[in-house]
């Protein structure tokens, strides 16, 4: 009897507590920019001190900005890209032969995932200077590539585990051939694990934050958390709150449509790794 | 089997039967040894390399700023980091992070997942909004609380009762301490509630209700009968993000930049050796925060006894 009344409300106080934040910032990016210097307490801007699109028109005439959107976006999709390649390949070997150092490499990957990044930006921008990677693109590639691939290994091996991997011999029997049977069969079982596996890397390097400021010091590779950090405006004891808060909202739009499209998918993947539901 | 008979000695992996190994095992352990090498290697540049480099230098005065000066002082940085009253202090602040933040996310994430295994109508747009703080750019979680919390533009003075119109978070130290840990408990709570949700739906059914029919009540269902069968589901969450609470840093860096003692250990290593690029003394706290991570994993895989490979449901 308790549960009628509870569940809605349960319910309510999930969306409110994932979606207010959110609607707070976006409200705040609609604030005009004098509004902000003076002061304008309160979630929706005071009548006045909307500022219509002004803020994004700014942030996207923002040079350093607009860098930081192509940055992020080239960084992760290649890193993404990348990762999901080769975490594919160890993924298969560990669900599907036998070998010695399988144990390894999946602790090795946990231990991975568990390492503080930080104790590590120290020795890389004393290491990426000397080779010339600091500020680069590959120069935050690599560490991307380092960092994903345990959760990709993770995900993919607990996908892989789950096909049925008779069915490309069954295939074969009917008649086709290897390339088909893998094609044909294979492919489509696998491609879910995969795409998920990507869309869980796509969100770890589009967040880092910590080896984008440490590793990048001009637009040529700086990211967009680490740029948006580094945006101070004119005063820097006052910060532009809605210049930033357009410019997050901005950088969160690639996230939600993500979420929108294959939420199911985000969710089966993040759950797997960790804990088979 | 012979061969394996006359030695009962190797028995720590019964199933591989090493002596005899076709030339077919052989062909497929090579290949899988060589399917994993690229993402081994990659693991290793960024992790071992880096590691092993920060432990050498962790034994020089070294500085960026004067690096002719270099000399070898032997464990002489480790002295003078373990005998600050500052990296006390951080470490005590971190900690206090990693339990008030997991503490506040197991209990509520908890709530959600019960939400949302019951729940039969809107499953989508649930799913949808809880993932939203999880993808979420961290920095821009801190950036929105930070001006909620402001007293010149945000909304939480206003709405919260008995806190003045002016009231500054971020002028002391346990107020920012708050705020910070609200950014870090809203965007990860969502990711917390996913892991239990998968391993409430683990818990049979037939369970609870035979215990709902045995009288018990809903208090003795949930700690009698739910939360032991989800025990490694809560565990494994519980360890993934006490060790990822314990490297809290996006959060600080943006919200207040370590100032009014809210600076954890990793800000104070980031800050010696970026910004201030004292290499040496960097690296040693480097190579403490590691072992401290390690250290953490350690106790909370031996207190709660949790079994990753009985995680993954490996038998």
């Amino acid at each position: 009897m308790k549960n009628k009344i509870g569940l809605p409300v349960g319910v309510l106080l999930i969306l409110a507590w994932c979606l207010l934040p959110v609607a707070w910032i976006i409200s705040l990016s609609f604030k005009s920019q004098t509004a902000i210097t003076n002061g304008s307490p309160g979630f929706f801007p005071a009548s006045g001190d909307g500022a219509g699109w002004q803020n994004y028109a700014d942030v996207l005439a923002n040079d350093q900005f607009r860098r930081a959107i192509i940055n992020s976006i080239g960084i992760s999709l290649i890193a993404t890209t990348l990762s999901v390649l080769i975490a594919t390949l160890a993924a298969y070997a560990i669900a599907r032969l036998e070998f010695r150092g399988k144990k390894l490499v999946l602790t090795m990957a946990l231990v991975i995932a568990m390492f503080p990044v930080v104790s590590l930006v120290g020795p890389l921008f004393d290491l990426w200077r000397a080779v010339g990677l600091y500020d680069t693109w590959p120069g935050l590639i690599i560490p991307y590539l380092s960092f994903t691939l345990p959760l990709a290994i993770w995900t993919l091996s607990a996908f892989f585990r789950e096909i049925p991997w008779e069915m490309e011999q069954a295939a074969q029997v009917d008649g086709a051939t290897s390339w088909q049977a893998f094609r044909r069969v294979i492919v489509p079982l696998a491609a879910p694990g995969v795409f998920t596996a990507a869309i869980l890397t796509f969100f770890f390097a589009w967040n880092d934050f910590v080896f984008g400021i440490s590793l990048t010091s001009t637009e040529a590779a700086r990211p967009i958390p680490a740029s948006l950090s580094f945006f101070v405006g004119s005063d820097p004891f006052n910060r532009p709150a809605s210049l930033l808060a357009a410019g997050a909202v901005i950088s969160t739009i690639p996230i939600v449509i993500i979420i929108l499209l294959f939420q199911r998918k985000i969710v089966a993947g993040l759950t797997s790794g960790a804990v088979k539901g | 089997m012979t061969i394996q008979a006359e030695r009962p000695a190797h028995r720590e992996k019964p199933r591989s039967g090493k002596p005899v190994a076709s030339d077919r095992m052989r062909a497929e352990a090579r290949l899988g040894q060589r399917l994993v090498a690229p993402a081994i290697v990659l693991m290793l540049l960024v992790t071992a390399f880096p590691m092993l480099r920060a432990l050498y230098l962790s034994l020089f005065n070294y500085s960026l700023t004067a690096p002719d000066d270099r000399e070898f002082i032997g464990l002489g940085n480790y002295g003078v980091a373990l005998s600050d009253p500052l990296f006390w202090k951080t470490t005590g602040v971190t900690v206090l992070y990693m339990v008030v933040t997991v503490g506040f996310e197991l209990v509520i994430g908890f709530a959600f997942a019960m939400v949302m295994h019951r729940v039969i109508f809107a499953r989508g747009i649930i799913r949808t909004s809880i993932l939203i703080p999880y993808g979420i750019i961290t920095v821009v979680s801190g950036f929105a609380w930070q001006f909620a919390f402001s007293f010149q533009n945000g909304f939480v003075n206003n709405w919260l009762p008995g806190i003045s119109e002016n009231f500054n978070w971020f002028g002391e130290t346990t107020p920012a301490v708050i705020a910070i840990m609200v950014s870090e408990i809203w965007k990860t709570t969502p990711f917390m509630s996913l892991l239990l949700l998968a391993g409430l739906a683990q818990v049979s059914e037939d369970m609870i209700e035979a215990a709902k029919v045995d009288g018990a009540t809903w208090t003795q269902r949930l700690v009698k009968v739910i939360l032991p069968n989800m025990r490694a589901a809560i565990m494994v969450a519980v360890l993934f993000r006490a060790l990822d609470a314990y490297r809290i840093f996006d959060n600080i860096f943006v919200m207040t930049a370590g100032a009014v003692n809210t600076e954890s250990i990793s800000f104070l290593t980031y800050r010696q050796t970026i910004e201030q690029f004292q290499i040496g003394i960097g690296s040693a706290l480097s190579v403490l925060l590691f072992l401290s991570v390690i250290l953490i994993a350690f106790l909370i895989v031996k207190i709660f006894r949790v079994d990753l490979a009985d995680a993954r449901q490996e038998k």
